[in-house]
């Protein structure tokens, strides 16, 4: 595990918005006009009613040379249908742009998945006759063979063979990894390499229904579905927008009658209303409500985390207790070698001697870690194997041992039972003695690898479980955010208690079974928490099911896929951590944009209210506070602030607000800080500055 | 406790300095030591009295209450058999919902027939005749509503028996209802995953029962001991001693001194946050509010039972915290409010600042703007009142909020156009409230990556929609029926003094309908009709509009889970929360008002410094 995964990497690091992406939503931003496509965004359905209607206006004007009463020039209310058409253009260009950042990363993934020629038998048997098809022509129920060197032409599961796969392709790993008929480890990818061996593939997806696919429409947006937490935030933005709507309607009849009143000026004019009206609907989460969504999605893809819904990464935000897979997620998957137990009678250092020899050219992370044990304690330097004449015997998954033939000497490594039948083979037999040891090293959790000479066993090299680096620090992050986190190991309950203490976790479950997992899962929710978890194996399925967020390994059955809501093409469960931030950023930044909006609606009344009433109640001229220009500006600049402010927080609607873990409160304090004051305050001197720059202009 | 408490001590403390300040240095501060005192002891007084009150009350909501029980029980099952109620039965929301509607809705109709039938009733001394159709329906609607919205003059329109007979019933069954459906509410935030919420019938006979009558009963005996009116006898005919020429002329020797059942009305006028005066002159009546005392413990009153609703709150959820961040809420919002007031109405009137008069207080005289305020009160307690009566929906009135200054008059505007939360009603401020929590929840949930909360249950479409429908319907109301009445001859000939303040008399009478306050500002002349007819609508609209949605909001919440809490839990006890909280109300208020505001009494208040 290295660094950069364990930190956070959302904060996108590739440009905002690269060239053909603007094209295209520069494009998109006039074609999301079409009203029926603004339905769904009834803030911004307002916005474009009110420019058009205001275009009417403005048009009438110019033909018949002066705007309608209360208005100002025919030229003032043509600046602010433009103002207005633009507000709505920003918005929609926001959307295009998040749409677009998601095609591209979906097309990312779909280059991966060539097209490659693929064998299909006619039925499940190496013997079997074969076509040569296009991998895109292959249906779901085909048989595929695939030998070493071939692409896995789809995503399907063996059903005969064993072979190491290089996954490097979607998982950016290279160390290839076994996959076999049956058991957990049957699923393959498309687009993964087969290194050594055959197997046989049953194809699961017909072409275009993949998972891959399926996400990729998720993240283009079409078929994007609105999630819960998007639907109340609507309920609040309409409710708003209502009440606005009333306020404009209502001053109507209140100015008129001020004027009937006082004798003096004219009602408020219906160009001054609908700007008043599109300053104070909440434009600018409504505008980029919807990018901030697909933009989420996005950096799920991003994070090689494929979800089946928005409501699934919504979810991730609530989370607050995690099931945690010991082996791979708090320590790493491989173990490390730290202490050799010679045989009785051998020498701790001939053990350590032969070990070496044996791992040298054992690229396995298992067999680096006894080189650097070797060397740590006895000063054994790394020797040039081929110098010394030895060959290599690599690990297959037939024999289960690697080692290596020099001159006369075999040296093996490897599980208890396939080093006794190699040694028993030879004549030899493992003693009693080394049977305890084997024995002992099990008993602690640890994992006994056995290294034998010939027909003579050296000893045993413990391999212990390694605590993550780091993972302490985040698990203690998890806590300080009120995220609770449980490690599941099939360890017995001592083992799994050094282990759960030396990674900091909150609990564990030990000896754990699936049916015990699912237990504790519905145990935690029936609570009221909201559990997330990780699997790969077909028994992992129900508690997949069960879990409110269920990361599927990608190197995991179908059925794991099946049940859960997300798939981490990585298979790195510890993903699962930075699913949750995303989660949480996602909602976090829909918060911080709405507190934003609403708070920028007290600047706009000062900026319009004295101007409306300029000549009505001429002493009202005492709010306006900010010394703007003249009336027609003062309303302009409010207009074309509430536009600009929109492009503004593009960035911050794609990246979404820096999220870190930390208790509720301080999470508030800050984003109120930054969101609500800096709302309340920021457009005083924008709409001053744009005042300032329309009178230098002498634009109205 | 912790930051809640440590922002109290803080508090406290900096008030204790500014006071010690206000003493050193008179004359240096905008309000005087004694105007600061006088709202130190009053809160003192209302938070003393409000604790073990609220603690009482849960357990009357929740059906445990030994002592008073004892004494009362067979009354309360004697009353529940006769009306054919079984106790076990729990309703759900929309049973509970209809239970209140049917029963409100009969409480308009008797109260109209009662009034329709005064001439032929007895109890009529004053042999008055019924009052017209529109009058009574009005009447009817506002009592019913615990708006108390007078379109009437008491003593002149009502007899004795439609007053305790139709107004004092209903003064304690407004109530009743009020704490009913904040009781409906309470259980459907505490219970888990059922669908009821509770028997209407129950919780209203025991609030009646185990609540109201015992405190009514307790505080009409003090009024009385303090001179306050409570007789059957006619009204007795005085002669003058020496009658001005005018009325000599036409042949009048004397004239009647309004008297009657004023104590028992008046105490349940001012627990209830009914707010209806026996006298047209409400609590500036000398026979309605006779003394100093009489003055602050009805101003106590008036805020008692609303206060003591947040402590109850508190005990329900056990979360004692939970209360007091709202009470603090309460407090935060009326304190600087009544400050802001008393300071103003402590000024002279602008126009009259330049003339050679002196406006300063003294102990022979009271200072500041005196124009339609009682002499006894003076300028500091009519605004410390109207502050008060506002924020509760009381409505009851001792000075013309007509005759504020524009400032002035602008704050019992705008703490009813806040949506009489703070305070509030009995048992309707503080739903409202919790309306504004949930707005507030969903913000902060949202802001700190989570569903929102509120108090283990989450906040969905569903809560989402209603709480809109809470906040909106009011708000709705007051502009929409504003914009008519400004529109029509019938809303504008009716006004008092055409322009800004004409403005803000209509502005003040929707407001206070529609949000059940009942206050007038006066000026307008709102026996029309229209007004009438545009004000009862309103008034049913401001109350039921609101109550439905909030049974449904508490039908709902009883069918989630509760989430337990965590560190990832946003605390709603934190100072940080109130403050939120409050900028929320500020902001939902200001925005869709500031408008009107601005068009109304900010505009006077700049034309008199710019003419």
């Amino acid at each position: 595990m290295s660094e950069r995964e364990l930190t956070n990497s959302n904060s996108a690091r590739r440009p905002l918005l690269p060239m053909p992406i603007f094209k295209r939503a520069v494009v998109g931003a006039f074609t999301k006009l079409d009203p029926r496509k603004m339905v769904k965004n009834p803030v911004m359905l307002v916005v474009e009613v009110g420019s058009a209607f205001t275009t009417v206006l403005a048009i009438s004007a110019l033909i018949s040379g002066k705007a309608e009463p209360g208005s100002g020039s025919a030229w003032f209310v043509l600046l602010v249908a433009v103002w207005l058409w633009f507000t709505v253009l920003f918005a929609n260009f926001a959307e295009a742009v998040a749409e677009g950042r998601g095609k591209a990363q979906a097309d990312s993934l779909r280059s991966a998945r060539k097209s490659v020629k693929a064998r299909r038998l006619a039925e499940a048997r190496r013997d079997a006759s074969i076509t040569e098809v296009d991998s895109a022509n292959l249906t779901a129920g085909a048989f595929v063979l695939v030998e070493a060197g071939d692409v896995i032409p789809g995503d399907g599961e063996i059903v005969e063979g064993v072979a190491s796969v290089n996954e490097s392709a979607i998982t950016g790993e290279s160390a290839p990894v076994i996959r076999e008929a049956g058991g957990d480890h049957s699923s393959v990818t498309g687009g993964t390499r087969v290194i050594s061996d055959w197997l046989i593939v049953k194809i699961t997806q017909n072409p275009g229904e993949s998972f891959l696919d399926r996400m990729i429409g998720m993240v283009e947006g079409a078929k994007r579905r609105k999630t819960p937490n998007e639907i109340v935030l609507d309920i609040l933005l309409a409710g708003l927008t209502i009440v606005f709507l009333l306020v404009t309607a209502t001053l109507y009849p209140f100015s008129k009658y001020a004027v009937s009143s006082t004798g003096q000026g004219d009602p408020v004019g219906l160009t001054v209303l609908v700007a008043l009206l599109v300053c104070l609907i909440p434009t600018t989460i409504g505008g980029l409500l919807s990018a901030i969504g697909i933009a989420g999605m996005d950096r799920m893809i991003q994070a090689n985390v494929l979800a089946t819904s928005g409501r699934a990464v919504e979810a991730a935000g609530d989370v607050d207790v995690l099931l945690l897979d010991k082996t791979g997620t708090i320590t790493l998957g491989n173990r490390q070698a730290t202490e050799f137990i010679p045989a009785p009678g051998v020498e701790e250092k001939d053990l350590a001697d032969a070990a070496q020899l044996a791992s040298l050219a054992d690229e396995t992370p298992e067999g680096r870690s006894i080189v650097v044990l070797a060397k740590e304690r006895f000063g054994l330097r790394g020797r040039d194997v081929t110098a010394l004449g030895a060959r290599f015997v690599p690990f297959t998954a037939q024999t289960r041992m690697s080692g290596v033939d020099l001159n006369d000497r075999q040296i093996r490594k490897g599980a208890t039972d396939a080093v006794e039948r190699f040694v028993t083979n030879l004549g030899g037999q493992v003693s009693a003695e080394v049977k305890k040891q084997i024995h002992h090293v099990a008993k602690d959790g640890a994992t006994p690898l056995v290294v034998a000479q010939d027909n003579r066993v050296l000893g045993v090299v413990r391999l212990k479980d390694i605590v993550k680096g780091g993972i302490k620090a985040r698990f203690s992050e998890m806590r300080n955010a009120g995220i609770v986190t449980v490690m599941i190991t099939g360890d017995n309950a001592v083992t799994a208690a050094a282990i759960a203490a030396e990674a900091g976790v909150d609990d564990y479950l030990a000896n754990a079974t699936p049916e015990m997992k699912l237990a504790r899962i519905r145990d935690y929710q029936s609570k009221g928490h909201i559990v997330a978890m990780t699997g790969d194996g077909t028994n992992d399925a129900p508690a997949l099911a069960q879990a409110d967020v269920a990361v599927a390994m990608g190197t995991g059955t179908q059925a794991a896929k099946e049940a859960g809501n997300m798939v981490d093409l990585d298979s790195n469960p510890t993903k699962l951590l930075q699913v949750v931030e995303i989660g949480k950023q996602m909602l976090m930044t829909r918060g911080a944009l709405t507190t934003f909006s609403v708070a920028n609606d007290v600047s706009k009344y000062f900026a319009i209210i004295p101007a409306a009433f300029a000549a009505t109640y001429p002493s009202l001229g005492k709010l306006n506070i900010l010394h703007l220009h003249s009336p027609a500006s003062a309303i302009l600049s409010a207009v074309i602030f509430n536009a600009l402010i929109l492009v503004a927080l593009i960035p911050v609607a794609l990246r979404g607000v820096r999220y870190r873990p930390a208790p509720a409160a301080e999470l508030l304090r800050h984003n109120l800080l930054v969101y609500g004051l800096g709302g309340l305050v920021l457009p005083f001197p924008c709409i001053k500055l744009i005042d300032m720059i329309i009178a230098a202009l002498r634009l109205v | 406790m912790d930051t809640l408490v440590a922002a109290g001590a803080v508090l406290s403390l900096l008030l204790l300095v500014y006071l010690f300040f206000c003493a050193a240095f008179p004359g240096e501060t905008l309000v005087s030591l004694q105007s600061n005192l006088t709202v130190v002891v009053y809160i003192a007084l209302v938070t003393a009295l409000a604790i073990p009150l609220g603690l009482y009350i849960h357990r009357v909501f929740f059906g445990e209450v030994p002592v008073v029980r004892r004494v009362l029980d067979p009354v309360e099952t004697a009353l529940l058999r006769l009306a054919g109620v079984q106790k076990d039965t729990a309703m759900d929301w929309k049973k509970y919902a209809v239970s209140v509607l049917v029963f409100n809705g009969a409480g308009v109709v008797l109260l109209y027939l009662l009034q329709r039938f005064q001439s032929n009733l007895p109890l009529n001394p004053g042999q008055l005749p019924s009052p017209s159709r529109s009058l009574a329906f009005n009447t009817a609607v506002s009592f019913v509503t615990n708006t108390n919205w007078q379109a009437y003059s008491g003593e002149t329109t009502l007899s004795y028996l439609v007053q305790m007979l139709g107004l004092t019933v209903q003064n304690f069954l407004s109530a009743a209802t009020g704490m009913a459906v904040l009781a409906a509410l309470i259980r459907g935030i505490v219970q888990k995953q059922t669908s009821t919420l509770g028997n209407f019938w129950v919780d209203l006979v025991r609030i009646v029962l185990y609540v109201l009558l015992p405190l009514s009963f307790l505080f009409a005996l003090f009024l009385v001991a303090n001179g306050v009116v409570q007789t059957l006898d006619p009204s007795p005919l005085t002669s003058w001693i020496s009658p001005s020429p005018s009325v000599g002329e036409m042949g009048a020797t004397g004239t009647g001194v309004a008297l009657g059942p004023v104590a028992s009305q008046v105490a349940i006028k001012q627990l209830g946050t009914n707010g209806g005066g026996f006298f047209n002159a409400n609590s500036a009546h000398p026979f309605e509010n006779p003394t100093a005392l009489s003055n602050l413990l009805q101003m106590v009153a008036i805020l008692l039972l609303p206060a003591s609703l947040c402590f109850t709150f508190g005990a329900a959820v056990k979360d004692k915290r939970q209360g007091i961040a709202l009470f603090s809420t309460m407090l935060a919002l009326f304190v600087p409010a009544a400050l802001y007031c008393i300071w103003v109405e402590s000024q002279p009137h602008p126009l009259l600042a330049g003339l050679p008069i002196d406006h300063t207080a003294s102990q022979l005289m009271s200072g500041g703007n005196m124009e339609g305020k009682e002499v006894r009160f003076g300028t500091d307690l009519s605004a410390l009142w109207a502050t008060a009566t506002t924020a509760a929906s009381s409505g009851s009135v001792n000075a013309s909020h007509d005759s504020f200054l524009p400032m002035g008059g602008m704050v019992p505007l705008w703490m009813i156009l806040l949506g009489e939360i703070v305070f509030g009603g009995v048992g309707s401020g503080l739903y409202g409230l919790l309306a504004y929590v949930l707005v507030a929840v969903l913000l902060a949930g949202l802001m700190v990556g989570r569903t929102p909360e509120y108090l283990g249950k989450k906040i969905e479409a569903f809560e989402m929609k209603m709480v809109s429908l809470v906040i909106l319907i009011p708000a709705c109301t007051v502009l929409v029926a504003t914009a008519v009445a400004v529109s029509i001859p019938q809303g504008t000939s009716a006004v008092g003094n055409p322009g800004p303040h004409g403005f803000t008399e209509v502005l003040y009478a929707f407001a206070s309908a529609a949000n059940n306050n009942g206050s007038a500002f006066g000026g307008l002349t709102a026996n029309g009709t229209f007004y009438t007819t545009s004000i009862a609508i309103a008034m049913w609209i401001g109350r039921f509009g609101v109550i439905v949605p909030v049974l449904a909001l508490a039908g709902s919440l009883a069918k989630k889970k509760t989430t337990p809490p965590g560190l990832g839990t946003l605390p709603t006890h934190s100072t940080l929360f109130v403050g939120l909280l409050i900028g929320v109300i500020l902001l939902v208020g200001a925005l869709t008002f500031i408008p009107a505001l601005a068009l109304g009494p900010v505009v006077e208040h700049l034309s008199f410094t710019s003419p």
